[in-house]
């Protein structure tokens, strides 16, 4: 699997993903800097976290309209995977690669912390290592994560099993306390229609070491390469 | 030049008293103007010129076998091994912090961030000492909101992990407040920069932001004490921009890495002034300046305030020559100013040309070097006797844990750090919460163990020991999660020296300071002082705040604070019997009481139970360990059991005094049944008490019939801060 990860301004996960990647690759990341939009061939471009551009605007939305992002946009049309992660789902949300918003925690509040996830599709080339149903823990580092859509794009996205992730208790419940962010649902991350992008705001690359207390994120990066290959 | 006569108001107002004033006529042989004098103030505020205090720093143990460099530079530098280097210090934002709580503290994080990438080092860990107010005063939940708010919007932005620090309360920090910042970073030993100008002709390089007129003589704010209108100081307080900086580290990193920098300093208190003149200073150079030349962010602004404004997120360099147009192509690619301000000369003299006139002339080394030292006047501080554990009341001790565990200085800080983003650069090994945060060394499998301590209540009642405590917590932290403990920072933070009792508890805390880095074999390599932390007369407790860095050669032996099982036996390492209650947590918060003498530090006591308990720890010996501080013994073990979620059974310990006593340089340790014997042989050879003293298992802590269920013990020790955060004010 050939991989590449975007670099804003402000990107501050970008070398994080880099490293995860290349653990389950064996290879060297691609490092696209954002004003390239003459990239390289990729399977798998990845748009990390950080404060892309400062976000002293609405988060993600001046780095929905960079350079790089156009490219990106039609490479997924073509199918090129795209996984956006916290700051990068904030962007390909405003890109419009994902449905919904990312608002404020309702909390109000930046939260850093591990939360229980449920996988709620495994039928995709970033969740085919989970289980529908199973319970991964992966951390969260965000103050905008509130994801927000209107009752009939959730109706769809669930009818369409386009949920990828639920916050959830380490039993699977789907609570209100499980919930960190006031997020519709209890949405973390979302596919695109074809399942060929997803946005999450969970960092599956900072559980993905032993070292790091965990690795439940390394599946991710693994099926992604099986998948790609 | 133009020279409007200097008024005794203006020196008032800048800060200097008439000794200093005559000084500086004596220095010029003439009258300074304004700009001149401007300079002067700052150079020789309390701030940058350590006038007060450079007599007793002086005394302090600097170097070791490991150490690259000491104090005097941005930072302090030690060898880590594998050809990379550690750089690494703490500085104080007290002042501007207490104005305006959030900017005040983002802006002390940016701050100690670009000193020590500014040595070519990337930050990888960011830690801090926050010390507030009592929690029912009607500040108190403000700044705390503010204070962590900030630090978490500039540190989260930047993407540099906050690992760990502590927030400690009490009546003494109700008007001043204090907010110590430490950054830790890693270079290769080989790619070291220091500040040092040389190279006549030369070209004085400004990238960063540009100069507005924000900060303006937040130096000398910083030096003086406060009163009833601080509050109107709001505009000396710069406002901090993370992602700049941001910016400006990848921007610096990235020009590090070629050979085009000769010397380089961030712009930090009294900004262009204190850059320029330092940097010329150390290499013996003289500088001119065209002050046009300075990008600004605002229109008419003048040498006087481009000299003295403290704007956030700038850096000086000086270039080898003919390397300009690989810096500002690096500059240009990061969207950040880069401009050509001047260059240096073999003169000794700064000059300031603004639109071709000279508007200052001053020789460099008076400024820079000669600055004011004095020997203040100090007396000792009284000593307390010792408090016999027969005359403090005893109570039971379900009841007293209970009250402990939940105070506001022993509630959990989870509150705090998950605001912070402990994460970021994927090598936290150990979070917020435990002894020490431990982080990786990217791409190997060792890591950096830092922790940063003092206990005010200690150095207020004995300066010398509560100065010694200091460092010893946090090499005993150090060595709690199997790190060497190899350095400090240390961060100095005491009321108004002019007082000979506040003068008298910098040089008896310096001296603690210094026989336990003797001691200890762990110099100081960098620090900041930060004196008249007092409103209307009323000072702070003495807070020598220290931050302390080891190395894990091997990660896979990184210890940790929670009980991993039940059946484990727990084991008491150091100093058998005790049970010291003066000054301690229990009779502060169960007696309401504060006296008595602190627990002294026996150095070589700390010192051959800290290298046993490392040793075990290095062996594999161990399941878990947790030193012993605020709380004592019995705190310890309920921290172990909540953070393991497993219980305990105690035995032979009772008493108030022996469950909760402060004595010094001990540790709580588990290990399993088969080790036991190997693990008590070892403490017999190594001459260290060891006590057994229960077993891990079961669902609440249970000792001489009582029990409390960690459950009532979580809902209180993790209820208290967010309880008290959410209350309406």
């Amino acid at each position: 699997m050939r991989a590449g990860v975007v670099v804003f301004p402000g990107s501050n996960c970008d070398r994080d993903v880099a490293v995860a990647l290349s653990q389950s690759t064996g290879k060297k990341t691609a490092m696209i800097w954002h004003r390239d939009t003459d990239l390289p061939d990729l399977d798998l471009i990845v748009v990390p976290g950080g404060f892309s551009y400062g976000d002293y605007l609405r988060c993600g939305a001046m780095g929905a309209h960079s350079p790089v992002m156009q490219e990106i946009k039609r490479r997924a049309e073509k199918g090129t995977r795209v996984l956006g992660i916290c700051n990068g789902f904030q962007i390909i949300t405003e890109a419009g690669l994902v449905p919904g918003v990312l608002m404020r925690n309702a909390g109000l509040k930046y939260v850093c912390k591990d939360v229980f996830l449920r996988v709620e599709d495994s039928q995709s080339a970033f969740t085919a290592r989970y289980n529908a149903g199973q319970i991964v823990r992966i951390p969260i580092g965000h103050g905008e994560g509130n994801y927000f859509a209107d009752d009939e794009t959730l109706d769809r996205l669930e009818g369409e099993g386009l949920v990828a992730f639920r916050y959830a208790t380490p039993t699977g419940e789907i609570t209100l306390d499980a919930n960190p962010n006031g997020s519709q649902r209890n949405i973390a991350g979302v596919f695109n229609k074809s399942r060929t992008v997803l946005g999450m705001m969970p960092h599956p690359e900072r559980l993905s070491d032993p070292k790091l207390g965990g690795t439940d994120g390394r599946a991710m990066f693994d099926a992604l390469v099986e998948t790609l290959a | 030049m133009t020279t409007a006569k200097i008024t005794a108001a203006d020196i008032k107002t800048h800060g200097l008293s008439n000794d200093e004033y005559k000084k500086i006529l004596e220095v010029l042989g003439r009258e300074p103007n304004l700009v001149e004098l401007g300079i002067f103030s700052v150079m020789w505020s309390e701030h940058c010129s350590y006038k007060s205090s450079k007599k007793w720093l002086k005394t302090l143990p600097t170097t070791a076998p490991w150490v690259i460099c000491g104090p005097g530079e941005n930072a302090g530098v030690i060898d880590i091994g594998e050809g990379l280097a550690a750089i690494f210090k703490m500085e104080s934002h007290n002042h501007p912090s207490f104005i305006e709580p959030y900017q005040g503290a983002a802006t002390g994080v940016g701050g100690i961030l670009r000193d020590v990438f500014t040595m070519g080092a990337r930050p990888i860990a960011n830690m801090n000492a926050l010390r507030f107010g009592s929690p029912d005063h009607p500040k108190t939940r403000h700044l705390v909101s503010g204070v962590v708010a900030g630090i978490a919007g500039y540190g989260n932005c930047v993407g540099v992990p906050t690992v760990g620090g502590e927030v400690n309360f009490h009546a003494s920090y109700n008007g001043n407040i204090l907010v110590n910042a430490m950054t830790v970073g890693l270079a290769k030993q080989d790619k070291i920069f220091y500040s040092a100008a040389a190279g006549a002709g030369n070209p004085v390089v400004y990238v960063g932001s540009k100069t507005g007129r924000d900060g303006i003589h937040g130096a000398t704010m910083a030096s003086a004490e406060f009163d009833a209108n601080s509050e109107e100081k709001r505009p000396t307080v710069q406002v901090g921009d993370p992602f700049t900086e941001k910016l400006l580290i990848e921007a610096c990193m990235e020009l590090m890495a070629t050979d085009a920098i000769q010397s380089i300093q961030d712009m930090g208190a009294a900004g262009l002034t204190s850059s320029s003149f330092e940097m010329a200073s150390k290499g013996g150079m003289g500088v001119e300046l065209e002050m046009e030349k300075v990008p600004q962010r605002e229109e008419g602004m003048t040498p006087y305030e481009m000299m003295l404004s403290e704007s956030q997120e700038r850096m000086l360099i000086i270039l080898k020559p003919g390397k300009e147009d690989i810096a500002r192509a690096i500059f240009e690619k990061w969207e950040l100013d880069f401009a050509v301000i001047g260059h240096l000369t073999t003169t000794g003299r700064m000059i300031l040309k603004f639109h071709g006139e000279v508007v200052c002339d001053l020789p460099i080394d008076p400024l820079a070097q000669a600055s004011p030292e004095y020997d203040r006047p100090w007396t000792p501080t009284r000593r307390q006797s010792i408090l016999e554990a027969k005359d403090v009341k005893d109570v039971a001790w379900p009841e007293a844990l209970k009250t402990l565990i939940g105070c506001p200085d022993l509630a959990s800080r989870k509150w705090v750090y998950e605001q912070y983003d402990h994460m970021v650069m994927a090598d936290t090994c150990q979070r917020p919460g435990g002894d020490a945060a431990v982080v990786r060394i990217h791409g190997s499998n060792r890591g950096l163990a830092i922790s940063t301590d003092v206990t005010p209540r200690y150095v207020l009642a004995d300066p010398l020991e509560g100065g010694k405590q200091a460092v010893a917590e946090t090499w005993r932290n150090i060595t709690a999660v199997g790190g060497r403990p190899l350095a400090i920072t240390d961060n100095l933070n005491f009321g108004n020296p002019q007082k000979p009792e506040i003068m008298g508890q910098i040089v008896e805390a310096i001296k603690g300071i210094g026989e336990a880095c003797k001691g200890l074999d762990y110099p100081v390599i960098s620090g900041n002082v930060s004196l008249y932390n007092e409103t209307d007369g009323n000072p702070i407790m003495p807070t020598p705040a220290i931050g302390g860095v080891g190395l894990i050669d091997n990660l896979d032996t990184m210890m940790t604070v929670p009980f991993k099982a039940e059946k484990e036996i727990i084991l008491l390492a150091g100093q058998a019997g005790g049970g010291w209650l003066g000054q301690s947590l229990y009779l502060r918060e169960i007696c309401g009481q504060e006296k008595g003498a602190p627990p002294p530090v026996d150095l070589l006591h700390e010192r051959r139970v800290g290298d046993f308990v490392r040793s075990m720890i290095h062996g594999k010996k161990l399941t878990a360990c947790h030193d012993l501080s605020d709380g004592g013994l019995m705190v310890a073990l309920a921290e172990m059991a909540l953070s393991g979620d497993v219980g305990c059974e105690l035995k032979n310990v009772a008493g108030h005094a022996r469950l909760f006593g402060e004595d010094q340089g001990r540790y709580v340790l588990t290990v399993k049944t088969s080790d036991l014997a190997g693990v008590k042989a070892a403490a017999t050879a190594a001459n260290v008490a060891l006590e057994e003293i229960g077993a891990t298992g079961g669902t609440a802590i249970a000792l001489n019939g009582a029990s409390v269920a960690l459950a009532d013990l979580r809902k209180l020790h993790e209820g208290w801060f967010p309880g008290y955060m959410a209350r309406p004010a």
